[in-house]
């Protein structure tokens, strides 16, 4: 009975972990940076929709990632809804990647992601920049963007690790 | 062709407006929703300020409850780095207060004496402090920010400097009924009126996005006199915002305007959010 229920929890746990780690992150909006690496910085939740929306969306729901944009944009302080706006488009390319593919190939995963990131970078660059007038470091965005691409296979390995784990417990 | 233009559209389609078991709203339902929320957010009816108060209000405690741990790694990590330095830093200590004594007698004559002449020209000035503290420090890269737990219910208003000690760090850009936002000086938005002494040179101190500022809006030939002389930057109190005379930061490389704010915003804990006025101001 005990192992039952610690099963279910598990299970529960593994299913929600996507989104808890999605809304820890926005919350604490961290960078892994405690080395004080200056321009080391890479966006952790990107990497987060951009797997899950692509190998098993049931995981993160949109409005989750919703609201983790407009949760993302108050802590760090730039108008409400932009961060959204870029997390939605992120999905909507992981959408669409995932209705043409029909066998899913990390290589192709990774190189559509570097364009997706400098996509919705640039539309963020866009927006802050030329629609609300707040100067931003492009340096900083495209190093960001650089960073994030490079971190994508071990976030992969991580993420494909725990999604085979809550498929094997939904198995179960 | 036809059928590779139908299979995109077919694509497009099923991305934007199929809705998967779990999905509740559709892709496109919630791009529009978000493009909506950016023009509400740019709109400045009193409605939608009071929603985006209370949103900031919920959201900001919840982060710093969120943040704790995180924090508290922080500050493991920053207490191990000080015990490796601790030699390196007691040596500079010492040297430090060598002098220290004897500047600290020359300054408490200074004070005195510039307090008498102020008032002598009816020029007092008095400044109102609250003491904040810093609920929210992420250093991110796009914005340098810090969230305070004051806010209008603590008389904080816009423009109002942020100081660490001595030394300002930045001011207030965004208040809330119990919390606020200050812009540091190192965020590529910030700017200061300053003044460079001991050379008296009228410039503006920028941020950079890094950890250092620049100097602009001054002098072409101001580098020249700045040879073998230690240059520090000051709020000068031109627009009526800053208390002038606060300590801002050190030129370290004139040839390039660069300049090494003295507050480290990585450690930032408890500031002090000032108000001034000059005498004979109601």
């Amino acid at each position: 009975m005990s192992s039952l229920n610690k099963s279910s929890f598990l299970r529960i746990f593994l299913s929600y972990l996507p989104i808890i780690m999605l809304f820890f992150s926005v919350f604490n909006e961290f960078d892994f940076n405690y080395l004080k690496l200056d321009y080391f910085a890479f966006n952790f939740v990107h990497l987060l929709i951009f797997f899950w929306t692509l190998r098993n969306p049931d995981q993160l729901g949109y409005l989750a990632i919703f609201f983790a944009g407009i949760i993302n944009d108050v802590v760090i302080g730039i108008p409400i809804g932009i961060s959204s706006f870029c997390y939605l488009i992120l999905c909507s390319v992981t959408a669409y990647i995932r209705n043409i593919t029909l066998s899913p190939n990390f290589m192709k995963d990774w190189i559509s992601l570097l364009f997706t990131i400098l996509l919705i970078n640039s539309i963020q660059v866009i927006i802050l920049d030329l629609v609300f007038l707040i100067n931003v470091d492009y340096t900083n965005y495209l190093i960001n963007s650089g960073f994030t691409f490079l971190f994508y296979p071990i976030f992969f390995l991580l993420f494909n690790f725990l999604n085979e784990r809550i498929s094997y417990q939904k198995n179960d | 062709m036809a059928t590779g233009r139908d299979d995109f559209v077919i694509a497009i389609r099923s991305a934007f407006l199929k809705k998967k078991d779990k999905q509740k709203f559709s892709l496109l339902t919630l791009i529009f929703l978000s493009l909506f929320v950016i023009i509400l957010t740019n709109l400045n009816f009193k409605v939608i300020e009071f929603v985006k108060l209370g949103i900031k209000e919920v959201i900001y405690r919840s982060s710093y409850i969120v943040s704790i741990p995180e924090n508290k790694l922080k500050k493991i990590t920053s207490k191990l780095q000080l015990h490796m330095d601790l030699y390196e830093s007691y040596q500079k200590e010492l040297n430090n207060l060598e002098n220290s004594e004897q500047l600290k007698l020359q300054n408490e004559f200074l004070t005195l004496e510039n307090k008498k002449l102020r008032e002598l020209i009816d020029e007092s000035i008095n400044s109102q402090e609250i003491f904040a503290r810093v609920l929210i420090d992420k250093n991110s890269p796009y914005l340098k920010s810090v969230v305070l737990n004051k806010g209008t219910k603590d008389k904080v208003k816009i423009g109002m400097a942020v100081i660490d000690e001595v030394y300002l760090v930045g001011q207030i850009i965004e208040v809330n009924y119990s919390n606020s936002r200050a812009l540091l000086l190192s965020d590529l938005n910030s700017k200061i009126p300053s003044v460079l002494e001991p050379d008296d040179i009228q410039a503006v101190i920028s941020g950079t996005g890094s950890n250092f500022g620049k100097i602009e809006h001054t002098q072409i030939d101001y580098k020249e006199s700045f040879n073998n002389k230690e240059i520090i930057a000051y709020t000068s109190g031109l627009g009526g915002l800053f208390k002038p005379g606060i300590p801002i930061g050190k030129i370290v490389n004139s040839s390039e305007g660069q300049i090494n704010f003295f507050s480290d915003f990585t450690q930032l804990n408890y500031v002090k959010i000032v108000s001034y006025k000059l005498g004979g101001e109601k």
